[in-house]
């Protein structure tokens, strides 16, 4: 999903160029957040649920050895066929290998941000398998040949104008039709017939829990059900640290997931697999993918615990005016910007820097990931890792030498404010980025230290 | 009782104003205040940027000049939330740990200290309060939407204490602002987009003025207000609840 040198200042630049565009989006994850407060609202337990996650789930991260083999053996008592993948080459030949052992190469796929992570599509078409994605805002996405720009919402980005081109271009839609309900209905013919016609099904895993070996798909649209029930072949891909160790821990999980995600209170459908009906057959590929490296650092630990609710990304005001897409990822967004370093940091050294460290983030996420902390503790590890702009670093060396010395630091000052006010030319230009939108602040006559001294010669 | 002043550097250079606002209302309630003149930087735009290990000279410096006093008092919740969160020195370790334990921003200390109950303050203007994230979110000067907790706040309480202040409501009442240290300029378009985002929310409620606890949110607000040629001007909240406007 990279985009080659771009990073997400230069990405979310060419974004703003649509200042309308932006405002939308803006509104329209921002209506979201809303809902996402109205609903954690209507619980006065809601602290209480989040801080219940939290400790769940920092159970889970300590004990994760031991959740895995317990959730193995439980699910092949059950019947399910468990795969192990070290990283996301092995979980897409597992896939592919699985495939071929049952002669198929048409697939449909409900959502799952793991297969996106591991690039599983590209994969599969390049051994010529399709594969078509049945949530409707993937499909969307697929038909324009674009990653997801949201975990939770993957066509966020697109405006129904242009969901009904895509549709007449490629599902034969009444041109310039852009209503949702015949749009959907459309979208609802054009996957019943792969439904039907295909033989394998991939779904994602929200949860899985060690103590029954069991798994829960959440959707709002049936389509993981409409897929699994109507093939032969179930293929579940999770990441480890999906897991959950008791039945009863879904009481706290699912009232939370959906209200961080939506506003809803669950979502429409959450469906337990246990094990294959008669006839059909049942793998799950439980793949690390450097979550065992994340686990080994102690500061980024506990983004592990991320149950991929997308809160943070609709609170954050930089996603919601940069878009899914500027963090060329797989996951966007916050969380994103925590997990996308731990996997290539060069790549993504620019991520924990789209943040202004407002903290919101950290505030909405119902397994309380303390995620602008980490974004911090990023910056600092890129920084030490050599990943800065030498340039920056010079700057801040400068920095650095005026700011530990009093007597440079007041001389710098005075001469910053004499050249504001004597020759602002050389600061108002187009090589101050300040400047390009904003006025510089008016240097004033004296700073407060040569007032102090002037007006408290006693002291 | 003595406290120490601390002036951001940014303060101290464009915004004296806000600093002698600070200075004058902390005596006029009858406080004992010092301004250490060696006094430069906390290190946050430093250590916000990645390079925390550059700011052993800033944080031995904020040692120097503040380790005596009873307390440390700023107008910048952003500031006082690195010291409190980040002042380290491995040769002064417990002096670091007594700073980061007394350093106080302003609204805080005039409501947990001070215990401030009655100002003699009058500003009769309609005005936006910008809450700044360090200081809500960070040193949780004021409730946060994203909670689901009793609501409180330090500023608006200390306002309200202000004869002929109207205060305006917003539709996003804590969001970030993007001035966010060197993200101003290194994400120019979303900070300037942030920044204009919300300076109309305050425009939209009728605010004369937009005020902070923070004058870096206010300095990058100010920008975008004067681009645009606004009225609309900025203050910093020491200079309103020191302010005889009648």
């Amino acid at each position: 999903m990279s985009t080659g040198a771009k990073d997400h200042a230069q990405l979310s630049d060419i974004f703003n160029k649509d200042e309308a565009r932006v405002d939308w989006h803006d509104e329209t994850l921002w209506f979201v957040r809303a809902k996402r407060d109205k609903a954690a609202h209507s619980l006065p337990e809601w602290e209480t649920l989040r801080e219940t996650a939290s400790q769940i789930k920092d159970n889970v991260l300590s004990n994760l050895h031991e959740y895995l083999l317990q959730f193995e053996a439980n699910a092949e008592k059950n019947g399910i066929k468990v795969h192990w993948a070290a990283n996301g080459e092995e979980h897409n030949k597992i896939v592919h290998s699985i495939l071929k052992e049952n002669g198929v190469n048409r697939i449909v796929k409900s959502k799952s941000m793991l297969t996106e992570e591991c690039h599983l599509n590209d994969y599969l078409h390049k051994n010529d398998i399709e594969v078509i994605d049945t949530d409707l805002g993937e499909r969307i996405v697929q038909l324009a040949e674009e990653p997801p720009s949201h975990i939770v919402l993957p066509c966020i980005h697109k405006k129904k104008e242009e969901i009904g081109e895509l549709f007449h271009k490629h599902l034969g839609t009444l041109e310039g039709a852009s209503d949702p309900v015949y749009l959907t209905a459309a979208a609802r013919d054009h996957l019943r017939e792969k439904f039907i016609t295909r033989k394998a099904a991939i779904t994602g895993v929200n949860f899985a829990v060690a103590e029954t070996g069991e798994f829960v798909v959440c959707t709002n649209e049936g389509n993981a059900d409409m897929g699994a029930h109507l093939a032969d072949v179930h293929i579940a891909c999770m990441g480890i640290e999906k897991l959950l160790p008791l039945r009863k821990h879904l009481s706290v999980f699912l009232r939370i997931l959906t209200r961080s995600a939506t506003g809803q209170p669950i979502t429409t459908y959450s469906s337990h697999f246990k094990k294959p009906r008669p006839g059909q057959t049942m793998h799950i590929v439980l793949v690390d993918n450097g979550r065992t490296t994340q686990l080994g650092r102690k500061d980024f630990r506990n983004s592990l615990k991320c149950i991929r609710c997308a809160a943070c990304m609709n609170t954050c005001p930089v996603y919601r005016r940069s878009g899914g897409h500027s963090y060329h990822t797989a996951i966007a967004g916050p969380i994103g910007s925590i997990l996308a370093p731990n996997l290539d940091m060069k790549n993504y050294a620019d991520l924990p820097f789209a943040s202004t460290l407002c903290g919101s983030c950290s505030n909405v996420c119902p397994v309380k990931i303390n995620i602008h902390e980490q974004l911090y503790k990023w910056r600092q590890v890129i920084v030490k890792e050599g990943y800065a702009d030498p340039k920056k670093a010079l700057a801040m060396k400068a920095m650095d030498f005026t700011l530990s010395n009093p007597t440079i630091y007041k001389f710098a000052g005075k001469a910053g404010r004499f050249v504001l006010k004597h020759a602002p030319f050389t600061v108002n230009n187009k090589l101050n980025l300040w400047y390009k939108h904003r006025e510089m602040p008016e240097p004033p006559k004296q700073s407060f230290g040569e007032w102090y001294k002037q007006n408290n010669k006693n002291d | 009782m003595t406290v120490g002043l601390f002036i951001p550097c940014y303060i101290d250079q464009f915004y004296p104003n806000a600093a002698i606002a600070t200075l004058t209302l902390l005596k006029k309630l009858g406080v004992d205040v010092v301004y250490p003149t060696k006094q430069t930087c906390c290190g946050q735009p430093m250590a916000n940027s990645g390079f925390e290990h550059l700011t052993q000279g800033c944080n031995d410096l904020f040692i120097e000049n503040f380790s005596e006093f009873d307390y440390v008092v700023s107008p910048s919740g952003s500031c006082v939330l690195h010291i409190k969160d980040h002042l380290h020195a491995e040769k002064a370790e417990d002096k670091a740990l007594g700073i980061r334990k007394k350093i106080y921003e302003l609204t805080e200390f005039l409501t947990d200290v001070l215990k401030v109950e009655k100002l003699t303050a009058s500003f009769p203007h309609k005005v936006g309060v910008h809450q700044s994230c360090h200081g809500q979110r960070g040193l949780m000067l004021a409730q946060m939407t994203e909670l689901v907790e009793a609501p409180f706040s330090k500023p608006l309480h200390l306002l309200n204490m202000v004869q002929g202040l109207e205060l305006i409501d917003l539709k996003r009442p804590d969001e970030c602002c993007g001035f966010g240290g060197t993200f101003c300029v290194a994400e120019e378009a979303v900070s300037v987009k942030m920044g204009k985002d919300r300076v109309a929310d305050h425009l939209n409620g009728g605010a004369e003025y937009i005020t902070a606890a923070d004058m870096s949110c206010l300095m990058h607000m100010e920008g975008i207000l004067r681009r645009q040629n606004s009225n609309v001007k900025v203050i910093h909240i020491a200079e309103i609840l020191n302010a005889q406007e009648f």
